[in-house]
């Protein structure tokens, strides 16, 4: 595990991402700061459209277009890394920057077997030859649990079920050791059944190879499970994000608060979950202040209008007046 | 695979026999063949005589049952008006108009295909719009109207091409080909260019579509997320993926080829089988009519059939080898 | 329910219906479709060259110079009259005249219009088969679907332009000589559009698989509504995006279908030129240097094609958000 001091090895500053559109820009993603350390797993949750996965395709350089980053900073290993070229980011795609999709189904393609598609991954990044990259393909498979790894491996992606599917797409993203895995949904998609295998699997891998993680979902119980630190995102913004114990268990913000609430607790007396009114606003529709005041139950007027910034309340840092020397003007 | 194209065959034979019977009711019962076939002065014995000894007298089902015998032998009766076996003027007539849409699919397929992945790749750059803006004219312009500008440009104004028929033709065997004399290629250069330019303007577009739509996938974009080259995305992967569907699009188009052929051929008096059914049908020539539909299906068949076994050999989903679990 | 009739209904001006139309008319000037429309000039070039063509051939009678049909009017004298800016152009021609006196400017017009006229009655015919059909197969699916969708599947594998070559070949045969001229109009219209009507076919049955099965259809469904009721009411009027694209590019297709039967000189008879017999009596005399009686209908075509091709692609690209 990291220790604090250690550079980190993303770091993303401020970033903000916009879509363009003819009624003036969306902001998808505004004034997101966050780092993960080496090794760590960092997992980031919201509801959908609350810029989560925007956060991730901005990492890798993919955002879907018109969107693009308008503002902010990306470093890996202390090197920007958002206003490369497209050739020079796409060397680090795959290399240092593994990525994992929502739907194993789409995200293979169906012409080619899984082998040819672990092979041309493995040669575009490692100097390996044809026998060496297949070599190296059927300890990958094998290494995320595809039994007979070596006849499967001639096999075409519509021959796989769901969660081995997504299996390949893990071997696909660790083909050549990335220090940092950006896992956007990777379970979501799956049957129940499958979804915790293969959360198992990411982070058995993740801790054996020293990768780092950045775990996208809208499951909570997903983060509890796997991160060592969550960042919570509201509408675009980072509403809270601390170390993944204590955000579940002592939540600070009105949201998180809400959010965990809404979890039913394994052994506990069966109360009644709590539920957060009302909906996260449309990104054409941010209220001025804080972003979460037309819901929250302990707003002031400082909320309405003023944003609130990221500070320090124990371990994690948190984006509510509440914790203002000034408070919220209540 | 083989079983495979058993039963696409066995559809095929379907195909047919459906064609041969609406070219079998053409024949029968559009006008009365006797009265075609005979003068003002045959009398009443005599047509009757005939009408018995061309079997017309048989029950429906055993004339049908003959006509596709005959049919199957190559056998199609005697053209009304020019009094000789159908057979003997298609065979004349094939070779010009396989030749013609042979260099004109190949002509569409080449240029086409290019053209539609360039301007899916590159859609901002100047040249896909000016693609773009060629093929809409090439859609919009009538065949018929290109192939007068042509014959006016090149061979009126200019006077480089000749402006009808095939040239000097060269027999090998039966098979009369334009390919090997220099009047026979001069003359395939702008019935060639005008059949194909919209089958090239169609294929591009479709490619061009099908292929935006391939890049928006997730594969193309985790395929982008694990670095594979742009070359590889878009060579390796995007454009195989689009090449499915235009397959089987480009298949039919060919077939399409055979068919605008009538209206090639009628402008440069190409003398191939289609201006052949363009006079037919204006001298309500029956034989020659069901005889051209039948070989036109024929084609299409058999173009379908090749279609369909590429398309297996393309996507390896439809191939069902009994291996692994199907998702 | 038309407008006029809830005026007579109410007795008076419905103010709801009127206030419902504004409503209507205002989201769809604020909305996506109109948006793009106006930002994009050559779209709007095409809008007005389609107004402009379609203005004209309806308005034939008044702006012409003469009646090209009327036999009266003509004068072999007057044939092979070059343009106006020619040498021996004269301003009763302005485009010159064809091998009968007749005047290229009033006969393009008049050209125009059957073309246009049996464009429109072709795509309107094919439109409400195919559509039916599709509606149809893919609401009941089963046999009857599998039957309609066989059928399709075998025309559609013959190209369009045979099976209107063959339809009116068979015309041409079963019909006695001079009753021929006068319905061959209508034969054509019968022609382009049975060759027509799978692409509509196809696309409604899709979407009517789809939609069949939401729940909206299911409650209707339940609550006892008339599976024709459901079929118009409900699944049509989700279909008509994409029915709206097909007819825009099959009227394209019809005018290009009907030009060249005309061409081929199987089409509408000579003495009621179409633009396509137009250019095929044009071409005779390409080569003796009257070249403008090819040239003149040729533009008209496919200026009059192209622009309903580029509205068509138009209308595509707008009504499908994923390429936006």
């Amino acid at each position: 595990m990291s220790t604090s001091k250690q550079q980190p090895l993303l770091e993303v500053r401020n970033l903000r991402v916009e879509f363009p559109t003819r009624r003036g820009s969306l902001i998808a993603v505004d004034g997101v700061s966050m780092e993960i350390a080496p090794g760590e797993v960092l997992g980031v949750v919201g509801e959908s459209g609350a810029g989560k996965s925007m956060t991730g395709n901005a990492v890798i350089g993919l955002l879907p277009s018109p969107g693009r980053v308008e503002s902010g900073e990306i470093l890996l290993e202390g090197e920007r890394i958002d206003n490369l070229p497209y050739e020079q980011m796409r060397k680090i795609r795959g290399k240092r920057i593994g990525a994992i999709f929502q739907d194993p189904l789409t995200s293979l393609n169906p012409l080619y077997t899984v082998g040819e598609q672990l092979v041309e991954t493995i040669q575009t990044h490692l100097d390996l030859s044809e026998k060496g990259a297949k070599d190296r393909a059927v300890d990958l498979l094998e290494e995320v649990g595809i039994p007979s790894a070596r006849e499967r491996i001639d096999h075409y992606p519509h021959q796989f079920s769901g969660g081995m599917r997504q299996r390949v797409v893990i071997a696909l993203a660790l083909c050549a050791e990335p220090r940092l895995i950006i896992a956007d949904e990777p379970t979501t998609a799956l049957d129940v059944s499958i979804q915790a295998q293969i959360i198992t699997l990411i982070k058995k891998l993740c801790r054996e190879h020293g990768t780092a993680v950045m775990l996208v979902t809208h499951d909570m119980g997903v983060i509890a499970e796997t991160a060592d630190r969550v960042a919570v995102m509201y509408a675009g913004r980072i509403a809270e994000i601390g170390p993944v114990a204590e955000v579940v268990k002592n939540a600070n913000h009105p949201y998180t608060h809400g959010l965990m609430g809404s979890i039913p607790k394994v052994g506990h007396e069966v109360e009644r979950l709590t539920q957060i009114d009302g909906s996260m606003p449309r990104l054409t529709e941010i209220p001025t202040g804080c972003a979460f005041n037309p819901r929250c139950t302990e707003k002031g007027p400082r909320c309405m209008v003023e944003r609130p910034i990221l500070e320090p309340v124990e371990n994690s840092f948190v984006a509510c007046w509440k914790f203002d020397p000034e408070g919220t003007g209540a | 695979m083989i079983a495979l194209i058993i039963r696409r065959s066995y559809q095929s034979v379907v195909v047919m026999l459906v064609v041969a019977l609406l070219a079998f009711t053409m024949f029968r019962y559009v006008g009365d063949p006797v009265s075609m076939m005979v003068g003002q002065d045959t009398s009443l014995e005599q047509r009757e005589a005939m009408r018995v000894s061309l079997g017309l007298k048989d029950p429906v089902p055993v004339q049908f049952a003959r006509f596709v015998m005959n049919t199957a032998q190559g056998e199609f009766g005697i053209s009304y008006q020019l009094g000789r076996p159908v057979a003997e003027i298609l065979s004349e007539r094939v070779p010009a108009t396989l030749e013609l849409s042979l260099v004109a699919a190949l002509f569409a397929m080449l240029v086409g295909i290019p053209m539609g992945v360039y301007t899916a790749l590159h859609p901002q750059k100047w040249l896909s719009k000016a693609f773009l803006t060629i093929s809409l004219v090439g859609i919009s312009l009538p065949t018929f109207l290109i192939g007068i500008l042509l014959i006016l440009f090149f061979g009126v104004l200019l006077n480089w091409l000749p402006t009808f028929g095939r040239g000097e033709v060269v027999m090998l065997g039966g098979w009369s080909t334009g390919f090997l004399s220099g009047s026979g290629v001069k003359s395939l250069l702008m019935p060639a260019f005008t059949l194909g330019m919209f089958q090239l303007t169609l294929i591009m577009r479709l490619v061009r579509s099908e292929m935006m739509e391939v890049l928006l996938t997730d594969y193309i974009k985790f395929a982008r997320a694990r670095g594979l080259s742009n070359k590889a995305v878009n060579f390796g992967h995007a454009l195989k993926n689009t090449l499915v569907p235009v397959i089987t699009i480009t298949g039919l188009q060919i077939g399409n080829i055979v068919a605008f052929a009538t209206i090639t051929e009628s402008v440069f008096q190409w003398p191939g089988v289609g201006l052949m059914f363009i006079q037919a049908i204006g001298l309500v020539d029956i034989p020659i009519m069901s005889a051209y539909l039948v070989l036109v299906a024929l084609f299409f068949v058999i173009i379908n059939l090749i279609v369909d076994i590429l398309y297996h050999v393309v996507d390896p989903r439809l191939r069902v080898d009994g291996s692994g679990a199907h998702g | 329910m038309t407008a006029a009739a809830r005026t007579v209904e109410g007795g008076g001006i419905d103010m709801n219906f009127i206030s419902r139309t504004q409503d209507t008319l205002h989201r769809f000037l604020d909305g996506d479709v109109w948006y793009s429309f106006t930002q994009s000039r050559i779209t709007i070039v095409a809008a007005i060259v389609t107004i402009i063509l379609v203005g004209a051939s309806v308005l034939a009678p008044f702006i012409s110079i003469h009646d090209p049909f009327n036999p009266v009017n003509l004068n072999l004298m007057d044939s092979f009259t070059p343009p106006v800016w020619s040498e021996d152009g004269r301003w009763a021609f302005p485009l010159g005249s064809d091998d009968q006196g007749r005047d290229l400017y009033s006969t393009i017009l008049y050209g125009s219009r059957l073309s246009l006229f049996i464009g429109f009655a072709s795509v309107a015919f094919s439109m409400s088969l195919g559509v039916s059909l599709g509606l149809i197969a893919g609401y009941l699916g089963g046999s009857v679907d599998a039957f309609i969708m066989r059928v399709a599947d075998i025309q559609i594998s013959f190209p369009g332009i045979l099976i209107a070559l063959l339809i009116d070949g068979l015309a041409r045969a079963l019909l006695p000589g001079e009753s021929h001229d006068e319905v061959m109009v209508y034969v054509l219209i019968l022609a382009i559009g049975l060759s027509q009507w799978v692409n509509f076919a196809r696309t409604v049955r899709g979407s009517t698989m789809v939609e069949r099965n939401k729940e909206y259809v299911q409650a209707a469904r339940v609550i006892g509504v008339s599976r024709l009721f459901i079929m118009v009411r409900h699944i049509m009027p989700n279909v008509m995006g994409p029915v709206l694209v097909i007819a825009t590019i099959s009227l394209a297709v019809a005018i290009l279908s009907e030009a060249a039967l005309s061409f081929l000189g199987v089409g509408v008879p000579p003495t009621q030129p179409s633009l396509g017999t137009l250019i095929r009596i044009g071409q005779d005399f390409l080569f003796s240097g009257e070249w403008w009686i090819v040239i003149f209908p040729g533009m008209t075509l496919a200026a009059l094609v192209l622009a309903v091709n580029l509205l068509g692609d138009w209308l595509r690209d707008a009504l499908n958000p994923k390429l936006r």
